[in-house]
C-alpha cells in the first residue's frame, strides 16, 4: 500500500502521461500523415505527368530504347529520385540495374490493372520504406473513357527522408512528453504537500493528544474539507480535554477524600490504640459481659489501625507519593529476617533461599511483600508454606529476581484469580470480613510495581496456590 | 524509669499515650503546645522528649530546633502524617528517631528504650580514648572533641559515630546501622541513617561536601575512615 503522497504523485503522473501521450500520438499521426501525404501526392502527380508526357511505341520491346526512355523519366523523380520499371506482357525493363523490382507487390500490380489513373502503395522492405507507384499507360478513347494499353510503368522511390522526418517527429513528441511529465510532478508535489501538511499536522497533534497533551490544537486554514477536519479535530480535542479534566478532578477529589479520611481517622485511633493495653490488662477484673465488650473494642481498634494504615499506603500509591528507597541487600538474608520478625520460624514455613543473591530493592517494601504473601498463604491456604528464591536471565532486559510463595491449601478458585489483587476483594464470598484489611494484596502489587516488577497468582497442579513476584535484579526508580 | 515529656496537641492522643506510658511505669508530663512544653522542660527535666510534628502555633520542627540549640536531649518525633517530607524535615532538625501514629504503647516504649540505651561496645583491651585525626573520642565518658573543642552530639549522632569508629574502615549498610544503632528490628526507613549522617558530618567534618571521617560508599553504606 503506497502512501498518500505516492498515490497523489502517481495519479498526477498518470493524468499527465495520458494527456501527453494522447497529444503526442495524435500530433505524430497527423504530422506523419501530412509529411507522407505530401511526398506521395507530389510523387504520384509528377510520375503521372511524366508518364503521360512520354510517348511509348507499342508494342513495347525491351532493350536500350526502352531503358533510355525509363532513365529519362527516372531523372525527373520528385521529390526524391526514383527507379522506373516498365512491364508489358512478359517484357521487363527498368532504369536501374535490375529489370524487375523486388519491392512491387502483386497487390499493386492488380491495382494497376484495375485503376487506369494509377495507384500507389507504401512498402517497407528490409527496414527501408518505399513508395511504389503504378501508372498504366492508356489510350484516350473518348472524353471520359480510357483504355489501358497494357504497358504499366512503375516508380519505386525510397522514402528515407520522410522516415527520418517522421522519426524526428516521434522523438520530438517523446522528448516533449517527458519534460511534460516531469513538469507535471511539480503541481503533483504541491498538491500532495497542501494535502499532506495538514494531514501530518493532524497526526502529530493526535500523537500529542495520545501522549497526554490534551491542550493540543491545530490551526484551521481556509474553508476546504481539510479545514473542516481540523475544526472537527479541535472540537473533539476540546471535548476530550474537558471530560478528562472532569474525570481527573473527580478522581483527585476521591483520592484526596480517601486520604483525608484516613488521616482524620489516625488521630482518634492513635488515642484509642494507646489505651488498648490498659483495657486488655484490666478486662480480667471486670464482669464477663463488660470484659468481652472491652476485649472486642481493643481487638477491633487494632484491626482498624491496620486498615487505616493500609488505606494511607494505598492513598500514597494513588497520589504517586510512594517513594522507593533502594538499598543493596542480600535477598535470602532479607527474607529470613522477614520470617524471623513475624515469628514464622516454627516449621510451618519452609525456605529454599540460595545464598549470595544480591539485589537493589527497597528493603522495607520487600519485607511487606514477602510478609503479606506468606501471611496470606498461612491464613487462607495451609501449612507448609514454601518460599523459593531464584534469579533468571531475561533477554531482552535485565535479569530478574523471582520470589515464589506456595501453600498447601486448596488453591484459589479460578473465578477469583483475575480479581485477587483488587482492593477489598473477597475471594471467599462466605467471609464477611477478612482477617486482614482487604488491601494486603493490592498494596503488595503496588509495591512490586514500584520496583518495576510483576506479580501473578496461580494454582499448582498438585494443589495449593502459588504467588510469583518478579523484580528486576537492580530495580530503578519506576517513577513512583 | 525514664521521665518523658510529651508534647501533643490532640487531647485523645495526649491522654492515651500518657495513660499507656504511665501504666508501663514511665513518669510522663504532657503539654498541649510547643510553647508550654518548652516552658515545662526546665522544671520537669525530662530524660526524653516525645514530640508531635503537627502543633498549632510553634510546630514540632521548630521546637526540635530550639531544644537542640542548647541540649542533647533525646528526641523522638510522633508523626501522624506519614508524609515523608515531614519526617525528613524533623530528622534534619535533630530528632533521633520517629514513630508513626497510631502506635501501641509497647512500640513507643521500645523506641524510647532504644534511644536511651547506651551503646556498650567498649570491649576489653580497648582504650577508653581514641584519637582519629582531629577527633578525640572518649568511649567511656561519651564525649567527642574536635581539635580540643567539645562537640555537642545528639544521642543518635554519638551512637552512630561510636558504632562506625569501633570498626574503622569497615563498611556498614544502612540496614545494619538501623538495627545496631536504632534497634529497628523491622525494616525502617534508611533516611533515618542518611539524615543522622548528614547532621553528624555537619559537626565533625571540616567540609561537609568532602567528608573525611564518615565516608559514603555508594550502593553499600557508610564507613569510618580511612583517614
Amino acid at each position: 500500500m503506497f502512501g498518500l503522497r505516492t498515490r497523489l504523485m502517481l495519479a498526477f503522473l498518470l493524468v499527465a502521461a495520458v494527456s501527453a501521450g494522447t497529444t503526442a500520438a495524435l500530433t505524430y499521426r497527423e504530422a506523419r500523415n501530412a509529411v507522407l501525404q505530401t511526398a506521395q501526392d507530389t510523387a504520384v502527380t509528377s510520375f503521372r505527368d511524366h508518364v503521360q508526357q512520354t510517348a511509348f511505341a507499342l508494342p513495347v520491346r525491351g532493350g536500350e530504347d526502352m531503358e533510355a526512355v525509363l532513365r529519362d523519366i527516372a531523372r525527373k523523380g520528385k521529390p526524391h529520385p526514383w527507379v522506373v520499371f516498365a512491364e508489358y506482357g512478359s517484357v521487363r525493363a527498368s532504369s536501374g540495374e535490375n529489370p524487375v523490382s523486388t519491392v512491387i507487390t502483386p497487390e499493386l500490380r492488380r491495382a494497376a490493372r484495375a485503376n487506369p489513373h494509377g495507384s500507389f502503395e507504401r512498402v517497407v522492405k528490409d527496414g527501408v520504406p518505399y513508395l511504389t507507384i503504378a501508372m498504366p499507360t492508356v489510350f484516350k478513347t473518348g472524353p471520359d473513357s480510357l483504355l489501358p494499353s497494357g504497358l504499366v510503368l512503375y516508380a519505386v522511390m525510397r522514402m528515407t527522408d520522410e522516415q527520418v522526418n517522421v522519426d524526428a517527429l516521434l522523438i520530438a513528441a517523446r522528448d516533449g512528453a517527458l519534460p511534460g511529465l516531469a513538469v507535471a510532478l511539480i503541481p503533483g508535489l504541491i498538491a500532495a504537500r497542501s494535502v499532506l501538511r495538514p494531514v501530518r499536522k493532524l497526526s502529530q497533534a493526535a500523537r500529542n493528544m495520545g501522549s497526554g497533551r490534551l491542550d493540543t490544537r491545530i490551526p484551521v486554514r481556509g474553508r476546504d474539507e481539510l479545514a473542516d477536519l481540523a475544526r472537527t479535530f479541535n472540537e473533539s480535542a476540546g471535548q476530550l480535554e474537558h471530560s478528562v479534566r472532569e474525570l481527573r478532578e473527580a478522581e483527585e477529589r476521591a483520592r484526596r477524600f480517601a486520604s483525608d479520611v484516613s488521616h482524620e481517622l489516625r488521630t482518634p485511633l492513635a488515642g484509642m490504640l494507646a489505651v488498648t493495653e490498659v483495657l486488655d490488662e484490666d478486662a480480667d477484673h471486670l464482669d464477663p459481659d463488660t470484659a468481652r465488650a472491652v476485649r472486642l473494642v481493643s481487638a477491633e481498634t487494632g484491626k482498624l489501625a491496620v486498615l487505616v494504615e493500609d488505606l494511607m499506603e494505598i492513598s500514597r500509591f494513588d497520589a504517586r507519593a510512594a517513594e522507593l528507597n533502594l538499598d543493596e541487600v542480600d535477598v535470602a538474608e532479607a527474607i529470613r529476617k522477614t520470617l524471623h520478625n513475624r515469628h514464622w520460624t516454627d516449621g510451618r514455613v519452609r525456605t529454599d533461599l540460595p545464598d549470595g543473591i544480591r539485589a537493589r530493592l527497597d528493603p522495607r517494601r520487600f519485607d511487606i511483600v514477602v510478609a503479606n504473601l506468606v501471611g496470606n498463604a498461612l491464613r487462607h491456604g495451609s501449612a507448609p508454606v514454601t518460599v523459593h528464591l531464584r534469579t533468571e536471565a531475561r533477554s531482552p532486559g535485565p535479569p530478574v529476581l523471582i520470589t515464589e510463595v506456595r501453600d498447601s491449601g486448596p488453591g484459589i478458585r479460578p473465578a477469583s484469580l483475575p480479581h485477587i489483587f483488587d482492593r477489598f476483594y473477597k475471594a471467599d464470598a462466605a467471609r464477611t470480613r477478612s482477617a486482614g484489611s482487604g488491601l494486603g494484596l493490592a498494596i503488595t502489587r503496588e509495591n512490586v510495581k514500584l520496583h518495576g516488577g510483576t506479580i501473578r497468582a496461580g494454582n499448582l497442579s498438585e494443589g495449593g496456590a502459588v504467588f510469583t513476584v518478579e523484580i528486576p535484579l537492580h530495580a530503578e526508580e519506576a517513577g513512583g | 524509669m525514664p521521665r518523658v515529656l510529651l508534647i501533643e496537641d490532640d487531647p485523645s492522643v495526649r491522654e492515651g499515650v500518657e495513660l499507656g506510658l504511665r501504666r508501663r511505669g514511665h513518669d510522663v508530663r504532657a503539654a498541649a503546645t510547643g510553647e508550654t512544653g518548652l516552658a515545662a522542660m526546665a522544671e520537669f527535666r525530662p530524660d526524653l522528649l516525645l514530640l508531635d510534628l503537627m502543633l498549632p502555633g510553634m510546630n514540632g520542627v521548630q521546637v526540635c530546633r530550639q531544644v537542640r540549640e542548647h541540649s542533647q536531649l533525646p528526641i523522638i518525633m510522633l508523626t501522624a502524617r506519614g508524609d515523608d517530607f515531614d519526617v525528613v524535615i524533623g530528622l534534619e532538625a535533630g530528632a533521633d528517631d520517629y514513630i508513626v501514629k497510631p502506635a501501641r504503647p509497647e512500640v513507643i516504649e521500645a523506641r524510647i528504650r532504644a534511644v536511651l540505651r547506651r551503646l556498650d561496645d567498649s570491649g576489653p583491651g580497648r582504650p577508653a580514648i581514641e584519637v582519629y585525626g582531629e577527633l578525640t573520642i572518649d568511649r567511656v565518658g561519651l564525649t567527642v572533641t574536635k581539635a580540643g573543642r567539645p562537640l555537642a552530639l545528639a544521642p543518635s549522632e554519638l551512637k552512630l559515630l561510636l558504632h562506625l569508629c569501633a570498626a574503622p574502615e569497615q563498611v556498614f549498610s544502612r540496614q545494619q546501622l538501623l538495627e545496631h544503632v536504632w534497634e529497628h528490628s523491622y525494616h525502617a526507613d534508611a533516611r533515618l541513617v542518611d539524615a543522622c549522617v548528614a547532621r553528624l558530618r555537619g559537626k565533625i567534618e571540616d567540609e561537609a561536601g568532602s567528608p573525611r571521617y564518615v565516608q559514603t560508599l555508594r550502593g553499600f553504606g557508610y564507613r569510618f575512615g580511612p583517614l
